[in-house]
């Protein structure tokens, strides 16, 4: 009985493990193999050359921009989404007036692709006549090339990252607040407790969980969205919004340097790997799970 | 309430109210766009004529219905395969005890960090050796085992009581009968949230399907949008926000019409 | 019994011939849309009246976006063993293409004397990006220069005469500060000229490069010179434009949305590819000029724009129907349709002499104007490796335009790295 329970179980599992190993844990090794080697010219193989991608990219500037850019994105759009996120499920989900207009508000950019509206944010940039400039200039403040000013251009791209992905994670803190029992609510006024206690103390613990898995999709995505680089900055002006995959796809599909993207994925991945630890070890401390 | 919670009230409902208006401004200015003279397209006069013309143009310029037709196959065969697989996967990781199992479900979770956004260069590689470029199979394989699939599916069957398990082995059903029957059903919230998240996540997929196709014929309708609205012309937003319009169509108004239904799902799915 | 297997094997013979007449040569043809307008549909007539005209061939029009996404989608296609038998590319891949061993020159296939004759046909200006080694690698066809537009309006405003644009380097300058205009906070309402640096200001750069005289590679595209004191110099005069006498925009300016900002008036001069007239023609309210880029030492722009090549992994039969095809698509008469119909430049000089190209200049004389500047015009940038040296370039330029490195020191660092690309690129 135990033995074919384990085939049973190993066969329900083996669909699925084999596309992950094919797509996911292959690659990986993959990544790591090829980061050792030269790039393949013409026909011949690829050589065994140790550590020269990883030489070349230590002295690579653009690689040093794209990683500085992407912590610096990071450190912008997750606490800031997430933070917009709770704000925004609270409104919904209060009594306030024109909540489910308001609800639908905050999740369309879910639904356009990013490459639909990266377009969009690109009149909103434009200097002189674009939107933003047409409402600073109500305030008589002067002209600016946002985009082009490797000042601004990524915390244009972060305000944009935002913008994209706040509405997503307001769902699932509203599921959560929905399952809040209102109870815990009346007896917190009851005694007497503000707003802002009863978010501190009860509320936001409580969400910890939805919490945990939105810090999880936030962090992925901030290392996986490219889409409006792409469109609006191509990485300039001078590389001040080029981030890491960004890199790796120009040097992999535009220099045809696959050894070294290989490279730069291998720091790609340890990143992501060491979010993953860092996040689990965390759960392990807050949060109880089955 | 006193005065001044009742100001404090106001300022909160003006505040939400201008953040959803800030929100809501790139898919308004869209439809401005999308409906007016490219003349129009950076001056707002409340005056100006209506057209139709930025949606003939667009709808000439690129074969949009073969794009859509592309997302639509890409999106419901990444699904499909996904619910599957994962339902299975996580059936064996609730239910069945076997060797290797706590490793097996690491490896699962490692795919939930590292995403195969990530690793393009190796799996550009692997189907270009698969021979499959260039097709839309080739976007979707990547992504058909997903973890966070695994993940949800493995917490919510282990919800399911023990007792409806034994009883319906009691009535001599196998394991994959009991799965279907039983647990399957009780698991319909999760694959509603879980498949508004797939359907919303591949639908707007850009980088891997650009790499991935060359023609028409896979191409999705990101990779189409992308491919039409850049050009040594310049941006002509009048029709780009016409061609937006047209292909995120579908995904909003489903999301218009069933915004209630999604939001109970993934509360009763219990995301949490 | 005889008889019957006898007519059997005749009717099977028969048969069997005609699905051989009937097997046609199909060449799958990758092609870039960089200007708006019905190309697609243009190229689909074009592929249907080739078609017509020679039934065992079948063309198939594959739109595959920019010019960079082009280049990956027929680089991918071949490293996966399944290449385009031909494809409109950028005339700066040749070195590429002819490194990843994809292409095969036109003297293998183009062998008649007919043939010879036709590739002799093409304006030399822009055979120099398509032709390396004595071979020719690539055939134009969709090709462009820089020129400047203008706004009469705006001119005449400034007290300008609206029917003669800058000719010099100063001249530009002096023009530009008289139609720059500001409002009362200082800031400006108006520039007075714009030269776009997003994307591929390598591009923009020889436009002031080749009028101060200077290269920036050599002919076979193994050494760069971007380091030599003229191409400093022309620089300087670019940032200073923007930072010192304050007629441009600092900054990096978006290629895309230059053409909106002088359709907007925002703009009195700009410098953009030719490719973009009819665009210019059909949204501009006011009148406008087209004239040739400003002369420091001479005249001079860079050629743009893309070429057909023919690619090495098909079989000699898609070759030669693939050369018919681009004969067929070059020919006086449809090189003048092409040219008027998009904006580019008519690639040989017996199209600007048929009836139909000589009554549109008449009508539209600015049309012109891009095809007088190619007699002074040299060729795009283009190295082995090109993508990365080029990348090099333009990030120098942009940190020069931003003020984050002296136009010497840009300069100095791109060489530097192009030439680290090249050593390791041999």
């Amino acid at each position: 009985m135990r033995a074919s329970a384990a085939i049973h179980g190993w066969l329900l599992l083996l669909p699925a493990a084999a596309l992950l190993a094919l797509f996911t844990h292959w690659p990986v090794v993959g990544t790591l193999w090829d980061s050792f080697h030269a790039t393949p010219k013409g026909g011949r193989a690829a050589p065994f050359v140790g550590l020269e991608n990883y030489q070349v990219m230590v002295a690579d500037e653009v690689f040093w921009r794209s990683l500085v850019n992407n912590l610096w994105y990071a450190l912008g759009t997750i606490p800031l989404s997430i933070a917009l996120a709770i704000v925004m499920a609270l409104w919904v989900n209060s009594a306030m007036r024109g909540r489910t207009w308001l609800r639908m508000a905050f999740f369309t950019p879910t639904v356009l692709p990013m490459i639909a509206v990266a377009n969009i944010w690109l009149f909103f940039y434009t200097p002189q006549y674009g939107l933003l400039e047409q409402f600073t200039s109500l305030f008589g403040m002067s002209s600016r090339n946002w985009l082009g000013d490797p000042q601004t251009a990524l915390a244009c791209v972060t305000v944009v990252a935002i913008w994209k992905e706040a509405g997503f994670f307001m769902i699932f803190y509203l599921a959560a607040l929905q399952s809040i029992p209102p109870s815990l609510g009346e007896a917190a006024a009851l005694e007497g407790a503000s707003r802002g206690y009863y978010f501190r103390r009860v509320v936001f613990p409580l969400l910890m969980p939805t919490t945990l898995f939105v810090l999880v999709n936030a962090v992925i995505n901030s290392f996986r969205l490219v889409d409006h680089i792409v469109v609006m900055t191509r990485g300039g002006p001078n590389n001040a919004t080029s981030l890491l995959l960004f890199h790796v796809y120009q040097v992999g599909f535009s220099f045809w340097d696959t050894g070294y993207a290989a490279a730069l994925t291998v720091v790609l991945l340890f990143i992501l790997a060491s979010c993953a630890v860092g996040q689990f070890v965390f759960i392990d401390k807050r949060v109880h799970y089955q | 309430m006193t005065r001044s919670e009742d100001i404090a009230r106001l300022i909160e409902t003006g505040a939400a109210w201008l953040l959803g208006f800030l929100w809501i401004l790139p898919l308004a200015y869209a439809f401005w766009t999308a409906f007016h003279a490219p003349e129009y397209s950076t001056r707002f006069a409340l005056a100006a004529p209506l057209t139709l013309e930025n949606f003939r143009r667009a709808w000439e310029a690129a074969p949009f219905a073969r794009y859509f037709l592309n997302s639509f196959m890409l999106v419901t065969m990444v699904l499909g395969a996904q619910l599957v697989l994962c339902t299975l996967a996580g059936y064996a990781f609730a239910r069945f005890e076997f060797r290797g199992k706590d490793i097996a479900f690491f490896l699962v979770l490692v795919q939930l960090m590292i995403m195969p956004d990530v690793l393009i260069v190796e799996n550009y590689r692997t189907m270009s050796h698969l021979g499959i470029l260039d097709s839309i199979p080739a976007i979707g394989l990547p992504y058909m085992a997903s973890a966070f699939g695994i993940f949800l599916l493995r917490q919510t069957f282990k919800t399911v009581p023990r007792e409806l398990d034994e009883a319906a082995r009691v009535e001599g059903a196998g394991p994959l009968e009991i799965l279907w029957k039983v647990y399957v059903p009780l698991a319909r919230p999760v694959y509603l949230a879980f498949g508004l998240v797939s359907v919303s996540y591949h639908w707007n997929n850009f980088l891997w399907p650009l790499i991935v196709t060359n023609s028409v014929n896979s191409r999705p309708v990101t990779v189409g949008l992308q491919v039409f609205s850049s050009g040594d012309q310049g941006i002509d937003w009048s029709v780009i926000t016409a061609a937006t319009l047209m292909t995120s169509a579908p995904l909003l108004i489903g999301f218009l019409l069933f915004q209630r239904q999604f939001v109970q799902s993934f509360m009763r799915a219990g995301i949490k | 019994m005889k008889s019957i297997i006898g007519r059997a094997a005749t009717l099977a013979a028969l048969a069997l011939a005609a699905l051989s007449a009937a097997a046609q040569t199909e060449i799958s043809f990758y092609y870039p849309v960089a200007v708006g307008g019905p190309i697609t549909k243009i190229v689909d007539a074009y592929a249907a009246d080739f078609e017509k005209e020679n039934p065992a061939i079948k063309v198939k029009p594959i739109y595959a976006g920019t010019y960079q996404e082009t280049i990956v989608k027929a680089l991918t296609a071949h490293k996966s063993g399944t290449p385009p038998v031909t494809s409109v590319l950028l005339s700066t891949d040749m070195f590429t293409l002819i490194d990843e061993d994809a292409i095969v020159p036109f003297d293998d296939i183009a062998t008649s004397a007919e043939d010879k004759a036709w590739i002799k046909s093409f304006y030399p200006a822009f055979m120099a990006n398509s032709q390396t080694g004595g071979k020719t690698w690539g055939i134009p066809f969709q090709r462009s220069t820089i020129v400047l537009y203008w706004n009469k309006e705006l001119f005449k405003e400034a007290g300008l005469d609206p029917n003669k644009p800058p000719a010099t380097w100063r001249e530009m300058l002096d023009y530009a500060q008289k139609l720059t205009k500001r409002d009362a906070a200082g800031n400006a309402t108006q520039w007075g000229l714009q030269i776009p640096s997003s994307g591929f200001p390598y591009w923009l750069f020889q436009g002031l490069t080749t009028p101060n005289g200077v290269e920036l590679m050599n002919a076979t595209g193994t050494q760069t010179y971007f380091d030599k004191p003229e191409v400093i110099e022309a620089l300087a005069y670019w940032v200073d434009l923007g930072r010192r006498h304050k007629v441009m925009s600092t900054g990096v300016i978006e290629w895309g949305t230059t053409p909106k900002d002088f359709f907007e008036r925002k703009i009195a001069m700009m410098w953009t590819t030719t490719g973009n007239l009819t665009n210019v023609r059909n949204n501009a309210k006011f009148d406008f000029g087209v004239a040739m880029l400003p002369a420091s030492k001479r005249r001079g722009s860079p050629t743009g724009g893309g070429n057909f090549y023919v690619f090495k992994k098909s079989t000699k039969e898609q070759q030669q129907a693939a050369l018919k095809f681009i004969k067929f698509v070059t020919t006086p008469e449809r090189a003048a349709q092409w040219g008027i119909e998009t904006g580019y430049v008519a690639v040989r000089p017996d199209a600007w002499e048929t009836a139909k190209m000589q009554e549109y200049v008449k009508g539209f004389p600015v049309a012109a104007v891009a095809r007088d500047q190619l007699q002074f015009s040299v060729a795009e940038l283009s190295t082995h490796d090109n993508q990365r040296v080029t990348k090099a370039l333009n990030d120098g330029i942009q940190a020069a335009l931003t003020g984050a490195k002296t136009p010497e020191q840009a300069m100095k660092d791109a060489q530097a790295e192009a030439a680290r690309i090249l050593r390791a690129a041999r």
